[in-house]
C-alpha cells in the first residue's frame, strides 16, 4: 500500500460563533477568533489517498486527476470565499480547522472513491488542513 | 466524529550523543559530530497530535489555549534552552532525538486537557525528524 499526497493551497474568512451561547461565552472560549468580522489565513490542504500503484502506469493515483477533483469539489468553493457566509456546510457548524478538514473529506470522498478516474482502486485516507504553518486538523474517515 | 488537531512548536536546546557503555573511540565512531565533548544544539520542532471527538459547540478537538499551557508546563520549561545532558530523564539514557521524542511523549501523555495523544514528531533538523505514536 502506497500513501500519495497532494497539497493545494486556498485563501479565505471566517469567525468562530455559537449562536446559542451569550457573547460572552463566545469571546471568552474564542478569544479574537469571535470579531464578528472575520479575519483571514492562507490555508494548505494536504490530500492523502491509499491504493497499489497500477501495473502499467505506476501510478496509484493520477496526479493531475486528482489536482482537477480538489479543484472543483474543494478550491472553487472555498477559495477566496467567507466560510461562514458562503458555505452551506458551515451554516451551523462552526468553521474550526477540524470542521473544514471533515467537511473537505465529505466534498472529496465521493468523488475519489467512486470515480472511474481513481484507476486502481485508490481510496481516500487523509485530510490534512493547515491554518497556519504551526496549527493543522486531520480528519481520517474514523466515525 | 473523530479528528486530530495539531499544534508545531519550537524550543532550543543542546544535546551530547554519549554513552559509557562505549569507549571514547567508539563513541566517536557511533556517533561522530555528535559525540563533541562539549555539546551542539538544535531548534528542535515538537509536533503534538491530538485526537479526540469534535465538541459540538466549539468545532474543537482541544482548545488551543489549553494544549499550550500543557505544552508549556510539560515540555517547553523544561527543555527550552536547556542542557538535555543534564536533565534527570537522560541521566542513564542517550538524548536522541528518538529518545527526546519519547520522552516527550511520556511527558504529555495523560497530561492533555483533552483529547487523546495520538503522536509526537520531535524536528531536530529540517532534514530529520522522529515520531512516537500512541500505537507503539
Amino acid at each position: 500500500m502506497i500513501f500519495l499526497t497532494r497539497r493545494a493551497t486556498f485563501s479565505a474568512s471566517h469567525y468562530y460563533w455559537n449562536d446559542a451561547w451569550p457573547e460572552e461565552k463566545n469571546r471568552q472560549v474564542f478569544g479574537r477568533c469571535a470579531h464578528r468580522n472575520g479575519h483571514g489565513h492562507n490555508y494548505t490542504l494536504e490530500v492523502t489517498v491509499a491504493g497499489e500503484p497500477d501495473p502499467v502506469t505506476g501510478f496509484v493515483v493520477d496526479l493531475k486527476w486528482l489536482k482537477d477533483v480538489m479543484e472543483r469539489e474543494v478550491l472553487a468553493a472555498y477559495d477566496h470565499k467567507h466560510l461562514n457566509l458562503d458555505l452551506p456546510e458551515f451554516k451551523h457548524a462552526i468553521p474550526t480547522t477540524e470542521n473544514i478538514a471533515i467537511a473537505t473529506w465529505r466534498r472529496l470522498e465521493p468523488a475519489i472513491n467512486c470515480a472511474n478516474g481513481a484507476k486502481g482502486g485508490a481510496k481516500l485516507k487523509r485530510i490534512r488542513v493547515y491554518e497556519t504553518p504551526d496549527i493543522f486538523a486531520e480528519y481520517r474517515g474514523e466515525a | 466524529m473523530t479528528a486530530y488537531f495539531g499544534r508545531r512548536y519550537m524550543l532550543s536546546a543542546s544535546h551530547r550523543l554519549h554513552t559509557p557503555a562505549l569507549s571514547a573511540e567508539e563513541n566517536r565512531a557511533v556517533y561522530g559530530k555528535c559525540n563533541n565533548a562539549h555539546g551542539h544544539g538544535h531548534n528542535y520542532v515538537v509536533e503534538v497530535l491530538v485526537g479526540g471527538e469534535v465538541d459540538a459547540a466549539t468545532g474543537m478537538v482541544v482548545d488551543l489555549a489549553a494544549l499550550d499551557e500543557t505544552v508549556r508546563e510539560q515540555v517547553m520549561e523544561r527543555f527550552d534552552h536547556a542542557d538535555l545532558n543534564l536533565d534527570p530523564l537522560f541521566a542513564d539514557r542517550v538524548p536522541t532525538t528518538e529518545n527526546f521524542c519519547k520522552a516527550i511523549f511520556a511527558l504529555l501523555n495523560g497530561a492533555l486537557p483533552q483529547g487523546d495523544l495520538e503522536h509526537v514528531r520531535v524536528e531536530e533538523t529540517e532534514n530529520n525528524f522522529f515520531e512516537c505514536s500512541a500505537r507503539g
